[in-house]
């Protein structure tokens, strides 16, 4: 492993990709099955509510708490409704929260790095310290704090779904940016070392095109990494939050709220928590196989 | 050395004054009302309320109210609760204790565990154990643990019915029976973070190792016909360890907040859980001290990474 720096420096110099004898996905079979067990888990959340015509939301309570049948290949929770139906919701609800809290991470990482990395002098100094101190916070806490103290407030401002969903990915992309930045500002200095981008300088370019030109394409690897990792993390994030019963509201069947119901049936249903539990278990699972993979392809001290 | 250490102490107090002026901003920012419950609750008094806000500080300014409570703070004054009328401190001090035995026990077992096996996959790098263990210290690090959490109790306790599902709170340790008891609620919240905790470790302990594996040291070690114990034991670990007790130190925080929801599943009366149970009634003053307390452990871990990082690398000590 080299260190984040390093690593960036390495990325960054490295030589264009010399012709390989087979594109990697034809080498690497654990990318693969992470790759199409992602796409099988986007595709169903997607799609699967069409298709899948269940109505997640119906409580019936003569159905309460059936085991996996025909009818209800993930049986029934306490109130009847179809575990398999929710589950789909729910995914849509828990993949939308991580993939726009990794949005929301990955912008303010690009910014606070790109700034840091470009500006140099006093403003580094100042982005880094900031950068220093929020990976200082404690996380899951300091999420919980935030939540517990504003989130009646927004929810009042904006709806009970709408309010926390903001909050949520606001809170998680907002705590989870660092890693992000450091990589950003790390590729940004490698860089601004090399010829092309003192030729681009020399030849009179502003700062807008070195950015935007020169600098920020070439850690588009560096950010697609860290973006992997980051949905996976923001999902697990959620995951925890409605799994302590402060994230959407009940009746939303996130994953992680669907466990934390299925908790208080451990004994009776413990089949509730195989289906949410899995859900959450294979997509953070092929999620960070994928960044790692990805990782693993883009440093060149591991060829 | 001394002079390190110094300097590393005088780091950590802004970065701790830092992070208590984000927590407290936080809570002063807040539009909704610390009071909470208290604050609609009709059996209280205009002027009891009156008091509770003046006993909170909430009459004056911010910048005053932040200093006040930065020195209270860090004189181990952290108020009362609402919910329980009692010191939060002492509050704290019962359930510390339940906190630390299975953080202790699991973050020993996990260091105990991983360094084993992060060295053989590192010596053994690609072959089919390398394979295995990374394979799971892979899944390991990807299962949540409130669903380990949860698989574990169906298995054993709702299925095989051999450990009990909720943490007995009230159990007190008189002799030989009740301490097994104790160990055995304590095998299933210990599991779950142990398994958690392996895994991120022996990444790092490979990782470390295999940036060892080709230094020129190993190969003078290895002409000069040294077994491949001593190598190992004496050469390589002792550089790999160097940036593997900072990574164990530092992780040590997330140990502490990954017990915050195994907590939760095994209903496990520790600090994580009166956290979480604060949250639920509204008691503003024991979330607020939960919260600095996490801050503080993470700086405070951090700190012990840099000095460990001085007593094991006298470049770093010297530089």
């Amino acid at each position: 492993m080299v260190s984040e720096e390093g690593w960036a420096e390495l990325l960054t110099l490295r030589p264009p990709v010399e012709g390989r004898s087979r594109p990697w996905w034809q080498q690497d079979y654990f990318a693969i099955g992470a790759f199409a067990l992602l796409g099988a888990i986007v595709l169903a959340v997607s799609l699967g509510p069409w298709l899948y015509s269940v109505s997640p939301t119906t409580i019936n309570f003569t159905q309460a708490l059936q085991p996996p049948s025909l009818q209800h290949p993930l049986g029934t929770n306490d109130l009847g409704q179809d575990q398999l139906a929710r589950l789909l919701v729910g995914g849509r609800i828990s993949l939308t929260v991580s993939a726009a809290a990794m949005a929301v991470s990955i912008g303010v990482g690009i910014f606070v790095g790109a700034l840091a990395g470009f500006c140099g002098g006093w403003v580094d100094g100042l982005l880094m310290r900031m950068t220093d101190l929020f990976l200082a916070l404690p996380q899951l806490p300091l999420v919980l704090l935030v939540i517990y103290l504003f989130g009646e407030p927004v929810r009042d401002a904006l709806g009970p779904e709408r309010g926390i969903f903001f909050l949520v990915v606001l809170v998680i992309g907002g705590l989870n940016w660092m890693s992000v930045a450091r990589l950003v500002r790390a590729g940004f200095l490698a860089l601004k070392q090399r010829s092309f981008v003192q030729a681009a300088v020399a030849l009179g370019a502003n700062s807008w095109q070195l950015v935007g030109r020169h600098l920020l394409p070439n850690v588009f690897g560096l950010v697609t990494v860290a973006a992997t990792l980051a949905m996976g993390n923001a999902l697990l994030a959620e995951s925890t939050l409605s799994f302590l019963g402060l994230g959407f509201p009940p009746d939303v069947p996130t994953w992680g709220r669907m466990l934390y119901d299925a908790q208080n049936y451990i004994e009776s249903a413990p089949y509730l928590v195989l289906g949410p539990g899995l859900a959450i278990f294979l997509t953070v699972l092929s999620v960070n196989t994928l960044g790692d993979r990805l990782r693993d392809r883009l440093d060149p001290t591991n060829r | 050395m001394l002079g390190y250490a110094l300097k590393r102490l005088l780091i950590a107090i802004p970065t701790l004054l830092a992070i208590s002026a984000v927590i407290f901003f936080i809570l002063a920012l807040s539009p909704s009302n610390p009071l909470g419950d208290l604050a609609t609750n009709p059996a209280i008094t205009p002027e009891v309320r009156e008091n509770i806000r003046r006993s909170l500080g909430l009459d004056q300014s911010i910048p005053i109210r932040y200093l006040k409570w930065t020195l209270a703070l860090f004189t181990g004054n952290l108020g009362y609760s609402f919910a329980s009328r009692l010191p939060v401190s002492e509050l704290i001090a019962q359930r510390l204790p339940t906190t630390l035995w299975i953080i202790g026990v699991a973050y020993v077992l996990s260091v105990a565990l991983a360094l084993p096996l992060g060295i053989v996959a590192a010596l053994k790098r690609d072959s089919w154990v390398d394979r295995t263990i990374t394979t799971l210290a892979f899944m390991g690090f990807s299962t949540p643990t409130f669903f380990s959490g949860l698989v574990l109790i169906i298995l054993f306790s709702v299925r095989l019915g051999w450990l009990p599902f909720i943490y007995d709170s009230t159990l007190v340790v008189r002799d030989i029976a009740s301490l097994g008891q104790l160990l055995k609620q304590s095998i299933m919240p210990i599991t779950v973070l142990v398994l958690f905790q392996t895994a991120v470790l022996m990444r790092f302990i490979r990782a470390a190792m295999l940036d060892e594996i080709p230094q020129n040291y190993v190969k003078t070690a290895q002409a000069k016909g040294l077994t491949r114990w001593r190598i190992v034991t004496r050469h390589m670990l002792r550089n790999a360890l160097i940036p593997v007790i900072t990574l164990v130190a530092l992780d040590v925080p997330t140990i502490f907040t990954g017990s915050l929801v195994t907590e939760q599943v095994f209903r496990v009366p520790g600090i994580g859980a009166l956290l979480v149970d604060s949250i639920y009634r509204g008691d503003t003053p024991v979330v607020m001290a939960i919260a600095f307390i996490y801050a503080v452990l993470v700086v405070a871990f951090s700190l012990v990474a840099d000095l460990l990082y001085g007593v094991v690398d006298p470049r770093v000590r010297h530089g």
